[in-house]
């Protein structure tokens, strides 16, 4: 007791206390009443209302889950479908004993223990009253065996389900991607109540991009069951809304050459429509089969696609890094124009190296006896390197960074398909502020050819390239056209930016950088000549062959001693007709050596097939 | 009544009453938390499954709550009031501490992993903001000053807002009026309490505002659980047809359909109560609701009785959180108040909220054995 206050000011105290204390017990005994209250409206007034709902039926309330949205190409082949299969499922509320369930189940199915144990693991991490998903696709038999045993396991049952198909298997793996399992990061991105039922989502691609047009919205039905659970009546349902279907831009026989012909080669290959930023193509190898995934994936399968070094899970088109080679020229080309550091008619003289000013290191050109006297137009469709070394020296890597920029290079391109990379256009403040070390001269030099820091990923390439077809007009490459509510609704498109003209000196530029290109297909000693013949209109292409292993100054390289592994990337940039471009194709062989001989010859197969044009006339 | 609740009526009688005295326990209280965890474990068979373990685990939490209980009844009021600082500071540094670093369940962080046991630092703010509020405004003469009143308001908001974050709305809303009620009981004038109400049915706006999403849920929910029967709507339902099936004599223990065909969700946590109501009716669950009735009057008793404003502040707030409680969960399964997970104290499956409950029956005993007895 506190000895600085006053008796007086105590008893004072006290009695204020003890009046609240008076108020509070009878706010308590109010408190009471109300409950009390309560308590008889529910037990004796609405009594016989709540005993007929428990007694003689029950109210279940079940959802409905909506049907997903269908996925089709261009010409309306469908590419992701829903079929109706049987699946095992099991509401672990209303199973007795679930270890002697479970144990029983494996015996019925014949299933490991670690799998056993595995779903007790996934079970106790869910609500009880959920279903779970025991065991899906069941075969007839596996019905049958099921059904004659269902007394034995009450809250167990067999459920027709549709569930996600990709027909055409693993042509379109990456970018379409695969619905499954709801996982717990997936439930943070979702909204739980409209998720009741549905046992799976998108989890990459397309699937995973449009989760929320393909989806739908839940609808619910309540039931009357009697004691044994079983449905007496419906007493009212709010049906499902189905997702919408995706249409997209992608051409399923585009895809399929581009796929056959990269062959068993890793590579990737992305064909954009220039006017609108619509992906015709878009291949990764090596692919899988995304049916796989759809009904869970089993864990030898996953670790032989996971571990594999060919690495088919990883999307090429987007996450791909590859330096650009000589693909770049035509861009180092345009920045020289543009910053008058060349004309049309500027002519250098390769023989067969080049040096910077009072060094000795020779940086050497793909021709080792040298081109001799070339200019823009011969430098582009021989590829002399000589000439890109001199011009990329002449601007600087921060004058052609920024002039790389405005074609998007080291930007996502902002494709409707996740987990796009970035790439990587170097600069002196990049190097700086990431690596903390100055920029040499040197460095610039194998810019100026795609080498050294560069890299790209396929689908930048391939919108850089567009840029450059539309004469400058950027678009961003999109895969999907359009959606429709239902299937006798109107088509609503999906637009994509087309953003403004780029801003150039001279429209004379373009037409240099893109005549030099139709020479490497069509002119007497272009590295490509052998795809533009018998093309009824020009075609416009950039080889280019990236390192991927240095070789040392007095060293050749040599396919035949070097390992797979190491050699050279083989890559073709085109688009067609030249002065009308309908196509743009960029590709990237892994380790296919000559861009000339290994990725060019594939951008004619696509091109013939997209003009429809049969193949040597 | 008068004679239970006052244990000096006859003191040559009540020799039991004298030997736990001694050792710091209030052999009425005692009396009353036996009864009810009892009643509770009976309950809990029914509404867990009949299941042994769930029985054993829970007579384990039990029995350490207990200990718990009795330790703290040992400690001398005064000792309670003298560390109430460092016990507040130390909670609202667990409590910054789970934001940064909590464990994640259901949802929210509210856990603080500490190796060997898992923590929940709101439920040490639960005892640790009455008393602080209790010491800080019994220092001075009462009723508190303006300002004392403001500070008191900024000890009680600060911790609420933290668990609020976490979020734990529930325990939260507790909180807060936990330390409103020593405010309350330390005679701040009505005009302050009237104007204090209307400013915060203005507040009601704000609030919504700053609700996270499925807080808005449950509240449209309960406003119209029909809107959403898939969700927290099924579970209001469920709840109704059993305690309504119940009717005046209850189905029986052991023969609730609602319960033990799994009708109804959360059966042995927080919607314990309707599990009562179906097998017990309204005779079983209005014995259950005089026994806490009546532990609450006796706490209110021995807060009358305490010899300093503090502990009379202290043991005041204690006894009527403890009907707070009660009252939010049964108003929340009858379909009163919104879902916002409370359990039924010292009933429901669990243990960190039973230690913290019996921990403040620890004080209430301590508070009314300590008394320096003015006659023998």
């Amino acid at each position: 007791m506190s000895s600085r206050f006053t008796l007086k000011d105590h008893f004072r105290e006290s009695r204020l206390i003890n009046e609240r204390l008076i108020f509070a017990a009878l706010i308590a005994g109010l408190l009471f009443l109300i409950v009390m209250v309560r308590l008889s409206v529910l037990q004796v007034v609405e009594h016989e209302h709540f005993n007929t709902l428990s007694n003689q039926n029950r109210v279940d309330i079940t959802p409905l889950p909506p049907q997903r949205g269908l996925i089709f190409d261009r010409n309306g082949v469908i590419l992701a479908e829903n079929i109706p299969t049987f699946s095992l499922e099991l509401t672990p509320e209303n199973v007795l004993d679930l270890d002697s369930t479970l144990a029983e189940l494996a015996l019925l199915f014949s299933m490991t223990d670690e799998e056993i144990v595995d779903i007790k693991g996934r079970i106790k991490r869910q609500r009880g009253f959920r279903q779970f998903v025991f065991r899906q696709r069941l075969t007839e038999q596996e019905v049958a065996v099921f059904s004659v045993n269902r007394h034995r396991f009450p809250g167990v049952d067999v459920v027709g389900r549709l569930i996600r198909h990709y027909p055409q298997g693993a042509l379109f793996a990456h970018t379409i991607g695969y619905v499954g399992r709801i996982n717990e990061r997936d439930q943070k991105r979702i909204d739980a109540q409209n998720y009741k039922g549905t046992q799976q989502i998108g989890k990459t691609g397309i699937e995973r991009y449009y989760e929320d047009l393909l989806h739908g919205q839940v609808g619910h039905k309540q039931v009357e069951t009697n004691v044994q659970g079983r449905i007496v009546r419906e007493i009212k349902s709010t049906p499902s809304t189905a997702g919408q279907d995706l249409f997209l831009h992608l051409d399923v026989n585009l895809q399929r050459v581009a796929a056959q012909e990269l062959g068993e080669y890793n590579g990737a290959v992305v064909a954009l429509d220039p006017k609108t930023g619509g992906v015709l193509a878009m291949v990764s190898k090596p692919d899988f089969d995304p049916n796989l995934f759809v009904s869970g994936i089993s864990t030898k399968n996953y670790s032989v696609l996971r571990d594999s070094l060919d690495r088919p899970l990883f999307d090429r088109t987007l996450r791909g890094h590859y330096p650009p080679g000589s693909t770049l020229k035509p861009f180092v080309a345009l920045a020289g124009l543009e910053l008058g550091l060349v004309d049309e008619h500027t002519e250098s003289f390769c023989p067969g190296w080049f040096s910077l000013p009072g060094q000795d290191h020779r940086y050497r050109c793909w021709k080792s006896h040298g081109h001799g006297k070339v200019d823009l137009k011969t430098s582009i469709s021989q590829s002399c390197d000589v000439y890109f070394y001199d011009l990329a020296n002449a601007l600087g890597i921060d004058r052609l960074h920024g002039f790389l920029d405005l074609f998007g290079f080291g930007h996502r391109t902002g494709v409707d398909v996740p987990s796009e990379s970035r790439g990587l256009s170097p600069s002196s403040e990049w190097k700086r502020t990431r690596r903390n070390q100055a920029w040499f001269p040197g460095e610039t030099v194998i810019s100026g050819i795609g080498q050294g820091f560069n890299q790209t990923t396929p689908i930048q390439l391939a919108q850089a390239t567009a840029t450059l077809a539309m004469r400058g007009v950027n678009v961003s490459p999109h895969v999907a056209r359009a959606s429709r509510k239902t299937s006798d609704s109107e088509l609503q498109l999906i637009s994509s930016k087309v953003s403004e003209a780029l801003p150039m000196e001279s429209s004379q530029n373009w037409e240099a950088v893109i005549d030099s290109m139709v020479e490497v297909v069509h002119g007497q000693r272009g590295t490509a000549r052998h795809v533009g013949k018998g093309l009824p209109f020009k075609m416009a292409g950039k080889t280019g062959t990236a390192q991927v292993f240095g070789i040392k100054q007095d060293e050749k390289y040599d396919a035949e001693t070097l390992a797979k592994k190491l050699h050279d990337h083989a890559l073709f940039t085109a688009f067609a007709p030249a002065d009308k471009p309908e196509i743009v194709i960029a590709i990237v062989v892994e380790n296919g050596g000559s861009g000339s001989r290994m990725a060019a010859p594939i951008a004619r197969k696509i091109i013939e097939q997209y003009f429809g044009i049969t193949a040597d006339e | 009544m008068n004679s239970v609740l006052n244990d000096r009526a006859n003191p040559q009688r009540w020799s039991l009453t004298k030997a736990l005295r001694k050792i710091h326990i209030d052999a009425v209280l005692l009396l009353g938390l036996l009864t009810l965890l009892g009643a509770g474990l009976v309950i809990l068979y029914s509404a867990g499954d009949q299941s042994q373990a769930l029985m054993i685990r829970q007579l384990t939490r039990m029995a350490a709550a207990f200990f718990v209980m009795l330790l703290i009844s040992n400690i001398h009021p005064d000792r309670m009031r003298d560390s109430s600082y460092w016990l507040y500071g130390a909670g609202l540094i667990l409590l910054v501490g789970v934001l940064a670093f909590g464990h994640e369940g259901k949802g929210a962080q509210r856990w603080l992993d500490l190796g060997f046991f898992r923590f929940q630092p709101s439920e040490l703010m639960k005892l640790a903001v009455p008393l602080l509020v209790a010491t800080y405004l019994a220092e001075r003469p009462l009723a508190p000053t303006v300002f004392r009143l403001i500070v008191g308001l900024i000890m009680i908001v600060l911790p609420s807002l933290l668990i609020a974050k976490q979020p734990d709305l529930g325990t939260s809303l507790l909180i807060a009026s936990s330390g409103l009620i020593v405010i309350f009981l330390s005679g701040i004038s009505w005009r302050i309490i009237i104007g204090f109400a209307t400013v915060c049915t203005a507040a009601l706006p704000v609030l919504w505002y700053v609700m996270h999403d499925y807080q808005k849920q449950r509240v449209l929910t309960f406003l119209n659980p029909e809107s959403d029967p898939l969700g927290s709507g099924y579970h209001i339902i469920q709840s109704k047809i059993a305690i309504g099936s119940g009717g005046v004599f209850g189905r029986g223990w052991l023969e609730g359909t609602q319960s033990q065909l799994a009708f109804l969700p959360e059966r042995s946590t927080d919607f314990i109560f309707a599990v009562i109501a179906e097998e017990f009716g309204l005779l079983g669950v209005g014995m259950l609701l005089l026994l806490y009735l009546f532990i609450a009057a006796r706490g209110l008793y021995i807060a009358s009785q305490a010899q300093t404003s503090f502990a009379r502040l202290l043991a005041g707030s204690i006894s009527m959180t403890f009907l707070v409680y009660v009252f939010v969960n049964v108003g929340m399964v009858t379909g009163l108040l919104p879902v916002v997970g409370v359990p039924l104290p010292l009933v429901s499956y669990g243990g960190t909220s039973m230690v913290t409950l019996l921990a403040g029956f620890g004080i209430l005993m301590s508070i009314h054995t300590h008394r320096r007895m003015m006659s023998p």
